[in-house]
């Protein structure tokens, strides 16, 4: 069984996502999600700065058996990116929620994160796969 | 593995499975004016006792003339070995495999292939081959639009002295897909991109820069400082680069301080003969940091479960069969068979062998440089240094002239004058290690005779 913190939100992509004190919101992928791809050899971080609508594809993860694309789960801006990924992309398959989120946005309406799934439903959704 | 086509009584069998009453009808999904029609101009099929009858013909209209023509494709010589070996039945196949535990000795040949190609651009990575220079090159721009995230304008500055076949292939490959090829003029003293034109770009958003080395003219281009601007300006430097000119040249890899992203070409210099225009191949590397972008296949070494040494296509999440719509390209290598007679060639040659080529070729243009440059109604257009081709200007049409050294069966090189019309009588001769100095004498003889005749 996989891990799904109660403290984040989570879409029917696979990402999670964790609204910050200062407001933006980190993304990651899902521990269900890493164990489904694999040994992860590679993340093509989205660029800072770039804007993006919700659900667009704004990233890459590639493991041995597949490459992903990951979506923007709320619209908003790039703020951060995980550049340990760059040297160490395993990191999304050993700490899923922590040492492997991989990018930061500033979310263009703070309302929107709300209309994700909690945890909960998440648990529910990938139990239907 | 043998090919065996389904009999009438399969293919029946199994549309009587899946309830349907012909093959036509698996397609009725499709609309009809979507489907193929028959296309217009393509002949009725010949035997082979015709297709070799037909091609004979050609060949004798063909009647193997002095060559100093270049403009991309070059004679030079095949040692008897490359294609002795290259049709062995074990390498016989134009494709890269898709079994690595059955492909052991193609997959090996075509990593010896990409670390030939390596070492001869400086670059870090080469791929398997692609089909030819052109389409080499409109793989590249598709590249780094890709690869230059920085960049939202899909804005490509090619200068003229690209080889304008490469220009219009890679126009019709990307039009469609909202990228840009911008002209950028040449400086009518050296041929070379003008860094004038260059400059007007300055704090622009250019995608990329196309640079070639040596230019369609044979001069060799300021890849330093076009280099080093792109990298200042935010842009990718593509080049292309002729493949044996780098056993002389500073390779791609070294231009400027980074060096360009990516290198590509036409690899037909490298054993391949010219045999009407084709097939060819092309190749493409580039530094490590884009790889993930890259077309095509690629091979890798590794080692099995028992630390054997083995050979797999690797980095596939980048190909169609595994990234569907979004991989980076839906091209395949077709070329596998000129692929090893070219690393056939490499290695019989050897550096040293490559860079005695390379140097006969140069001396030999210089050789004919100087005798036609004593000749009344020739100049040399261009000022500097040229690898093994060179522009002339003329004092008559140059179709006429190659028209009458044609008479005297010689093939006397392009034409520039319908890509060029603004550089007049302009004639690009190319002289390799094939020609010999009583030939490069016949030649400034026969073209003395033509331009002096008929004066009044």
């Amino acid at each position: 069984m996989s891990e799904i913190p109660n403290d984040m939100y989570y879409t029917r992509t696979h990402e999670w996502v964790r609204l910050e004190d200062d407001g933006t919101v980190t993304v990651g992928i899902s521990d269900h999600a890493q164990e489904l791809l694999g040994d992860i050899v590679f993340v093509e971080l989205p660029e800072v700065d770039s804007e993006y609508a919700a659900e667009d594809a704004c990233c890459v993860v590639e493991s041995v058996k597949a490459a992903s694309d990951i979506y923007m789960p709320i619209t908003g801006e790039v703020v951060d990116t995980n550049q340990a990924l760059v040297e160490e992309p395993d990191l999304i398959n050993s700490s899923p929620y922590d040492d492997g989120w991989i990018f930061k946005i500033r979310p263009a309406d703070d309302e929107d994160i709300g209309q994700l799934m909690d945890a909960s439903t998440y648990e529910a959704e990938i139990a239907d796969e | 593995m043998p090919f065996i086509p389904h009999t009438e009584d399969e293919i029946r069998d199994m549309l009587s499975v899946i309830g349907a009453d012909s093959i036509d009808q698996l397609f009725d999904e499709i609309p009809a004016h979507l489907r193929a029609q028959s296309i217009d101009g393509v002949p009725d099929g010949m035997n082979e006792m015709e297709v070799s009858r037909l091609m004979n013909a050609r060949a004798k209209q063909d009647g193997q003339p002095i060559c100093f023509m270049g403009a991309g494709a070059y004679e030079h010589h095949i040692p008897a070995a490359v294609w002795q070996i290259t049709t062995r039945g074990e390498y016989y196949t134009a494709y890269t495999p898709y079994q690595a535990e059955a492909s052991q000795g193609t997959l090996q040949l075509i990593y010896e292939f990409q670390s030939m190609m390596t070492a001869l651009t400086a670059m870090d990575v080469s791929n398997a081959s692609l089909y030819d220079g052109a389409s080499a090159l409109s793989e590249a721009v598709l590249m780094a639009v890709r690869g230059n995230r920085k960049s939202k304008s899909r804005r490509i500055l090619l200068p003229t002295n690209v080889n304008p076949v490469y220009g219009s292939a890679s126009r019709s490959i990307v039009q469609h897909q909202n990228i840009e090829l911008v002209d950028v003029a040449i400086d009518e003293t050296t041929g070379q991109t003008s860094m004038d034109a260059l400059k007007a770009y300055e704090g622009e958003d250019i995608t990329a820069v196309v640079i070639s080395q040596p230019t369609f003219f044979g001069t060799l281009e300021q890849v330093d400082a076009i280099t080093d601007w792109a990298h200042a300006n935010g842009a990718m430097v593509i080049a292309v680069v002729n493949p044996m000119s780098l056993a002389l040249l500073k390779p791609p890899g070294e231009w400027g301080e980074k060096g360009a992203d990516i290198a590509c070409g036409d690899g037909q210099p490298l054993g391949a003969p010219m045999s009407s225009g084709g097939p060819y191949y092309g190749f493409m590397c580039c530094q490590k940091a884009h790889v993930r972008q890259m077309p095509g296949r690629i091979v890798g070494r590794t080692v099995d479960q028992d630390g054997k040494e083995g050979f797999v296509l690797t980095l596939q999440a980048r190909e169609q069969h595994i990234r569907r719509s979004k991989a980076t390209s839906n091209i395949c290598t077709n070329q596998g068979l000129v692929v090893t007679a070219s690393t056939i060639y490499m290695s019989l040659l050897g550096p040293s062998g490559l860079e005695k080529v390379a140097a006969a070729c140069h001396q030999n243009t210089n050789k004919l440089i100087a005798k036609l440059s004593a000749i009344d109604g020739v100049d040399v257009l261009f000022d500097g240094a040229v690898f093994h081709e060179v522009v002339l200007k003329l004092n008559k049409p140059v179709a006429e002239v190659l028209a009458k050294l044609a008479d005297k069966n010689i093939l006397g090189g392009y034409d520039l004058s319908k890509d060029y019309p603004q550089l007049g009588n302009a004639l690009l001769v190319c002289v390799t290690e094939m020609r010999t100095d009583e030939e490069i004498d016949d030649y400034a003889a026969e073209l003395k005779k033509i331009l002096s005749a008929n004066e009044r």
